[in-house]
């Protein structure tokens, strides 16, 4: 094993007061730079996991180890305080402290011995946050993500060796959040910190992560890449959290040179068979895999065309969603341009193209 | 008016005040943060001066610094004389008398502190009495200072325990308002009219000012709570 890069590994279990019970284990390389994202729904105990992390919450069972330092381990009753975890915490909402200007907010870690000497620094973090033009503004009076700026600051300035952060983009609204995830995303790239992040939204998890954790109901469920857990979910609990928006049940009735040929409520359709257990299956479409096409007789590399009828055409975004039924529902995400070039309206009979590796199948 | 009443009121309610400041922050901070199951006992006893007849309260008082209990005994062989009716049982009994003025307001203000925030400041490094000091202290100041009014203005007006511990000696342990009831015993009611009338605009003014100190801190000081 490398020893120059660090570790974060847990396992780590806690019971609550009404039965929940959170039992996760993980392990992985923390380079610079890298983004563990912890994806879930909400309840799923994902922000618990980051908090025991973080040291503010106390485990039944288990370990916490980063790098050659052990910050929990039950069994011999060790548990590091989060003053002496060296990490960088930024908490849902940021938790600016409202009483203290931005710069005394980013200076706030470090000990008032030190400000001179560390003055210089925490200039650089303000002007890397674009934040000098509004070092002694009041948090209340900057935008939200300013806001998220300055608690990244705050949580850089005492030098972490890790960075927590709890749903970093929910509190700001739909067209900022867009803008700020691809920059949040290259601040934690540039950064020389390995982060682990706490997000409910699927598009968070593939803008920021490069390893990803599913939770759901205290467990962890799949890890792996975040385009591949999108991608290929491991059961339906991951599928619909990740939010593929076809799954139905089927059933494999043969599989020949990787091509499965399974049925779903009388369609035939062809899916890339990654080896999935037994006959009974989830079939998972993503809307962005589907293609709309009218008349018959086209050719293309489709393995799948089924015609149906749509059933309604609603607004996703700058795109349109359209349901089909084609003997099961199948979602189409596709350009308001092409609605109109295809004449599409509700009850309109299309076919519906789907590629055999974008239909996904997981055991049912 | 009988300047020497309010002297003696005022040097009273100002060395309450700072004693209870601090004695207050600490306890006050307690109630505040504690997890103890036993805590709701604690708060029943800071509260008691809140339903008791300040009589009843002066009686228990006046019992237990008194020459036949140990208290009162040990207090005598240090000082040198007894507590009762003099200015320094006074200021023991209007401490007494004041706590829950000065605690209960300190003790919502730190409980209002968001928790995040003072999780935050663990986690940079800071510790649990610094993170009271720089973070929890400043941002429930208007409760402290609504404590210190409250406990000022309370011990300026108050009655019937200076009367049972103090006694009524001119120039020592005559308040304000043992001076007024002096007055109307006198019949003398231009006296008291006038002195009357000289509590009840520092009364008004002293609340004008916690009222509006609080109104300006709300929105400021109870931010949303934090979702899991």
């Amino acid at each position: 094993m490398n020893t120059s890069i660090p570790s974060l590994g847990f396992a780590i279990r806690k019971r609550f007061q009404g039965g929940f019970v959170l039992d996760v284990s993980f392990e992985m390389d923390a380079e610079p730079g890298k983004v563990l994202v912890i994806f879930g729904p909400s309840g799923s105990g994902k922000t618990t996991l980051l908090r025991c992390l973080a040291g503010l919450e106390s485990i039944d069972r288990g370990m916490i180890r980063f790098g050659n330092e052990i910050w929990c381990e039950t069994g011999q009753r060790l548990n590091v305080p989060p003053q002496k975890r060296r990490i960088g915490y930024v908490p849902q909402e940021y938790a600016l402290f409202p009483h203290l200007s931005i710069r005394q907010n980013v200076e706030y870690a470090i000990p008032r011995r030190n400000r001179l000497k560390e003055s210089a620094w925490v200039d650089q973090l303000l002007s890397v946050m674009g934040l000098i033009a509004l070092q002694d503004s009041l948090p209340a009076a900057i935008s939200g993500g300013q806001r998220q700026r300055v608690a990244l600051a705050r949580a850089l300035a005492r030098r972490p060796r890790l960075l927590l952060l709890d749903e970093p983009l929910s509190a700001l609204d739909a067209p900022t959040r867009t803008v700020l995830r691809f920059e949040l995303r290259r601040r934690l790239k540039e950064l020389e910190v390995p982060a682990a992040l706490v997000t409910h939204d699927w598009e968070d998890a593939l803008a920021l992560g490069d390893q990803m954790i599913v939770l759901s109901d205290g467990q962890l469920l799949q890890s792996g890449k975040p385009l591949d857990i999108l991608t290929r979910p491991e059961n339906l609990t991951v599928a619909s959290a990740v939010g593929v928006e076809t799954i139905s049940p089927g059933r494999r009735l043969q599989t020949d040179r990787g091509v499965a040929e399974v049925e779903v409520n009388g369609q035939r359709l062809w899916a890339a068979d990654t080896g999935v257990q037994g006959d009974e299956v989830y079939v998972c479409i993503r809307a962005e895999d589907v293609t709309l096409e009218l008349g018959s007789g086209t050719r293309s590399s489709a393995r799948n065309h089924l015609p149906g009828t749509v059933r309604a055409i609603t607004a996703a975004g700058p795109l349109l969603r359209v349901k089909v039924d084609v003997g099961f529902e199948v979602d189409a995400l596709v350009t308001r341009q092409a609605v109109e070039d295809l004449n599409l309206a509700v009850g309109t009979s299309v076919r519906v193209g789907i590629k055999a590796t974008a239909i996904h199948l997981i055991p049912r | 008016m009988n300047w020497d009443a309010v002297f003696t009121s005022l040097r009273l309610a100002s060395l309450t005040s700072l004693i209870l400041l601090v004695l207050g922050i600490p306890l006050a901070s307690w109630l505040a943060f504690s997890r103890w199951r036993g805590k709701f006992l604690v708060e029943s006893v800071v509260a008691l001066p809140l339903v008791l007849p300040p009589t009843v309260l002066g009686f228990y008082i006046l019992t237990a610094m008194g020459p036949r209990s140990p208290a009162g005994r040990w207090y005598e062989t240090l000082i040198g004389s007894p507590l009762p009716f003099t200015f320094e049982g006074l200021v023991f009994g209007s401490v007494i008398y004041s706590l829950p003025f000065a605690i209960q307001p300190m003790a919502n203000a730190f409980a209002a502190v968001d928790r995040s925030l003072v999780e935050v400041s663990w986690t940079l490094g800071i510790s649990r009495l610094a993170t009271f000091f720089r973070l929890i202290l400043p941002s429930a100041k208007n409760g402290v200072i609504t404590a210190l009014v409250l406990t000022f203005a309370h011990t300026m007006g108050e009655f019937g325990v200076v009367l049972m511990v103090g006694g009524n000696i001119e120039g020592v342990t005559r308040t304000v308002s043992i001076d007024i009831y002096d007055q109307v015993q006198d019949l003398n009611y231009t006296a008291a009219s006038q002195t009357s009338l000289v509590l009840l605009v520092f009364s008004f003014t002293v609340l004008a000012i916690v009222y509006w100190l609080n109104r300006r801190s709300s929105p400021m000081f109870w931010p949303a709570t934090r979702q899991r």
